[in-house]
């Protein structure tokens, strides 16, 4: 722990842009591709319902 | 010319509407986004007192403000959605939830490495930090008791009961600075003006602006998958090109 927080001091852009901007970021990716992901499923199971109602 | 406004909270309608906005949102937030920390990390002075750490406002106080601002949204429509039983308010309460359950996260997130260099501790168990830990639970609790019941109509109802009892706690954290003696430093920016640097000032609110844009351009993305999974057995449904190809 110490030396997190030398290291810290020492590299404060790197602790900010890293530990706060990246996470952030890559949290906001995380939550596009699975609003993608379930767009792409929804779909899917809308298309397959329809087909097999056409089917029937 | 006016507008007839109940044409657009119909899901038919909306559903067409959502997915012409969605990239338009989606573009000026990443231009605001790039903006916004080109300022907050090349044109922002240093802080006297917080050297580079301050810099980590940029992202936290957009995210606080977010969370906050998006359960209040959630909690109208949810309202909305109770009272008038319109089917696409309690759609957009559900798409609405995440986003908002996510902000809060990166605010708590952003605030314990703040904290760190600036206080010496990662947390503390102060009624800002606390009552925003609620928040996340508020949030929590309404994507799960919405998606422990299988009817969507009642499963709209009692998440809905549980977003506007919620809501009481958002003045709880925004007063819990002037109300109790806590760690966390109270509001900078005021109606009556602010101390900070013009530079902060841009950086901040052009991180806020994109945080909103992203904010809605994913909740009608969202809201485009609820609306479809509701209203598959509909004939507009199976009318769309997207199902039809």
């Amino acid at each position: 722990m110490i030396s997190l927080d030398v290291w810290m001091r020492e590299n404060p852009l790197t602790y900010v842009w890293f530990g706060s901007y990246a996470v952030a970021l890559l949290i906001f990716a995380i939550e596009i591709a699975m609003v993608v992901h379930r767009r792409k499923i929804t779909l899917q199971q809308v298309r397959m319902m329809h087909d097999a109602g056409e089917e029937e | 010319m006016a507008i007839n406004w109940f044409k657009y909270s119909a899901p038919t309608t909306f559903y067409g509407l959502a997915g012409k906005m969605i990239p338009w949102f989606a573009f000026s937030a990443a231009i605001l986004f790039a903006v916004g920390l080109y300022i907050g990390f090349f044109i922002a002075p240093m802080d006297a007192q917080q050297g580079e750490f301050y810099r980590i406002i940029f992202i936290h106080v957009p995210a606080s403000m977010m969370s906050m601002f998006l359960y209040m949204v959630m909690a109208g429509y949810a309202a909305l959605g109770l009272i008038f039983n319109t089917r696409l308010s309690a759609m957009m309460a559900s798409a609405i939830a995440p986003t908002g359950a996510l902000f809060t996260v990166v605010s708590l997130w952003t605030g314990a490495l703040w904290g760190k260099p600036m206080w010496g501790t990662w947390w503390m168990w102060d009624a800002r930090m606390t009552s925003e830990l609620i928040l996340l639970f508020l949030y929590l609790g309404f994507i799960a008791l919405h998606a422990s019941i299988d009817e969507p109509r009642r499963a709209d109802r009692a998440a809905a009961l549980l977003a506007i009892v919620g809501s009481v706690n958002v003045p709880i954290i925004y007063f819990s600075v002037k109300w109790w003696n806590t760690l966390h430093q109270g509001a900078t920016i005021k109606f009556s003006g602010t101390s900070m640097h013009i530079a902060m000032q841009q950086a901040m609110f052009t991180m806020l602006a994109a945080c909103w844009l992203y904010a809605i351009a994913v909740a009608l993305a969202r809201v485009r998958s609820i609306i479809l999974e509701r209203e598959r057995n509909t004939v507009w449904i199976a009318e769309l090109p997207e199902v039809k190809q």
